[in-house]
Parts: structure tokens; C-alpha cells; sequence
């Protein structure tokens, strides 16, 4: 019998369906390769943010208007929480224990940065979006 | 020796004497290696960070909502506390780009040799240090103090 065993796992092991979700290393690639994409906007976002020191809203509408700046800003939002949902599931996964208790706070916090998410990008759509107010000569609107 | 639980530690020394067995220092009396210490505060920022986000939607929240929601924002970016929040916001930034790019270099296979790990990591908490000092420095100038 013992030459037969070919699989280096527990009886009770496979029984309850436990293991690996083979779902680790995409996992740490996801983690990398968004850390890799906020390189350059997070440095973008810095350098904007001086330039924006004490702006007022017309002049931060008038910045997002271009579309470059709220194309930066979508992919800096989309890499931020998709970077910070794979972060803090694994500081969860190592902190929190109890596997309902675990995989409740991981859904949650996956679900937050996603409405979190959505709601920063319609933010920034709906300011692209925004008509350009032409100040005519007399009126302070 | 009167307590069985300590006869794990009991020794002899190289002239037959019993000796008490020293212990490993744990972390209350553990000189912190600077890795250790980077590695913990990677953690920590990421968290910040993650926190930090409510900002920056909160702001542009706010500048889609109109010029009054945007001045509240404004007003409290300014206030003491928003000043805080705003400078531990740049410091955890700083570290965890740098800190992260350490990472990237050593994924890679880059600067994981015994003798570029501490200089390297001393170098992320001098970059924080630099990073920070500059966007507010820029910003103090910019802003006429």
C-alpha cells in the first residue's frame, strides 16, 4: 500500500476539500504588475497636486476637463484600489482568523474599493464632462 | 534549577560546569535590523494608503459636486488636523513608492545580496525623507507660507 501513495497531502487533508486555490500567483502578479503601473501616475498625481495648490473648484474642473489629466486620473484610480484591495486581503488574510470571519472582511474590502472606486471615476467623468463656464464680462458665476 | 520547566536550558560548558542556557532576545530587547523595521512600515503605509484613498475620493467628490462642497474640502485641508493627515499622506506615499520599488528591484533578483540590503533600505527612508521635505517645501514657497 505505502508505495502506492502518490499524493503528498493528508487523507483528512482531501477529504475536506482543503488546499491551495491556485489562485496565489496571479495574485502576486496582480499585486506587482499595478505597483509597476502606479510608478509613473502616482508621480504624476504629485506633481499635479502642486500645481493645483490652492485651486478652486473651476480650476480643478478646468484641469480634469483635459483629457489627459482625466485619463490619468481614471488609470491612477483603477490601479490605486485594484493595488490596495490585493494589499489589504493579504493583511487580512494574515491578521484575521476564522474562515467566515476572514473571507467576510476580505469581500467586504473588495467590495468597498470597488464602490469607492466607481464613485472617484464618476466624480471625475461627470467634472470631464462638465461644460466650460465662460465668464462674461460683469458676472463673478 | 527547582523547576522542571527549565531543564530545556540546562547546559554543560566546555570545562563540565551545568549552565544555564542562553535564551534568543525576543522583540522588546532585540536590536531591530533595518529591514525588519521597512518591512513593517510597508505594511503600515499600504494601510494609510488604503485609508488615504477616502481623501482623494472625498475631494473629488466634492469638486463634482460644486464650488461650496470644494471649499469645505479645501478648508479642511488646511486646518491643523487636514495639514497632518496631508503630511503623513506624502510620507506614507514616499515610502511605500520607494519601499515598493525595492521590492520590484528584488523580485527581479536585484539587491538581495547581504551587503546592498541595509544600504538600500537606509537609502528608501532617506528618499522618504528628501520626497517629503521637497513637495513641502514646494508647497510652503508656493503657497507664500
Amino acid at each position: 500500500m505505502a508505495e502506492q501513495v502518490k499524493i503528498m497531502r493528508s487523507q483528512l487533508g482531501r477529504a475536506r476539500g482543503h488546499g491551495a486555490a491556485k489562485a496565489g500567483t496571479e495574485h502576486w502578479l496582480a499585486e506587482r504588475v499595478s505597483a509597476l503601473a502606479l510608478v509613473p501616475l502616482s508621480l504624476w498625481f504629485i506633481v499635479s497636486i502642486l500645481s493645483l495648490l490652492g485651486a478652486e473648484q473651476r480650476d480643478v474642473a478646468a484641469w480634469i476637463r483635459h483629457p489627459f489629466n482625466a485619463a490619468m486620473l481614471l488609470a491612477l484610480i483603477l490601479a490605486t484600489f485594484h493595488h490596495a484591495q490585493l494589499g489589504m486581503q493579504v493583511v487580512f488574510e494574515d491578521y484575521v482568523h476564522g474562515p467566515r470571519r476572514r473571507t467576510v472582511i476580505v469581500l467586504a474590502t473588495k467590495g468597498g474599493a470597488l464602490l469607492l472606486g466607481l464613485i472617484a471615476a464618476l466624480a471625475v467623468t461627470k467634472l470631464y464632462l462638465s461644460p466650460e463656464i465662460v465668464a462674461a464680462t460683469g458676472t463673478n458665476l | 534549577m527547582t523547576d522542571i520547566r527549565d531543564a530545556p536550558h540546562v547546559a554543560k560548558a566546555t570545562d563540565g560546569r551545568l549552565i544555564r542556557r542562553p535564551l534568543s532576545p525576543h522583540i522588546g530587547v532585540y536590536r531591530w535590523p533595518v529591514t525588519m523595521l521597512s518591512s513593517i512600515l510597508n505594511r503600515a503605509t499600504g494601510i494609510a494608503l488604503t485609508a488615504g484613498t477616502l481623501l482623494l475620493v472625498w475631494w473629488l467628490v466634492a469638486a463634482a459636486a460644486g464650488p461650496t462642497a470644494f471649499a469645505g474640502v479645501q478648508a479642511f485641508l488646511i486646518s491643523p488636523i487636514g495639514l497632518l493627515v496631508l503630511f503623513g499622506w506624502t510620507a506614507s506615499l514616499f515610502f511605500h513608492f520607494l519601499s515598493g520599488l525595492r521590492h520590484l528591484a528584488w523580485d527581479l533578483g536585484y539587491g538581495f545580496a547581504k551587503p546592498s540590503l541595509n544600504p538600500v533600505t537606509w537609502a528608501v527612508f532617506g528618499g522618504t525623507a528628501l520626497g517629503t521635505a521637497a513637495v513641502w517645501i514646494t508647497a510652503y514657497s508656493k503657497l507664500g507660507g
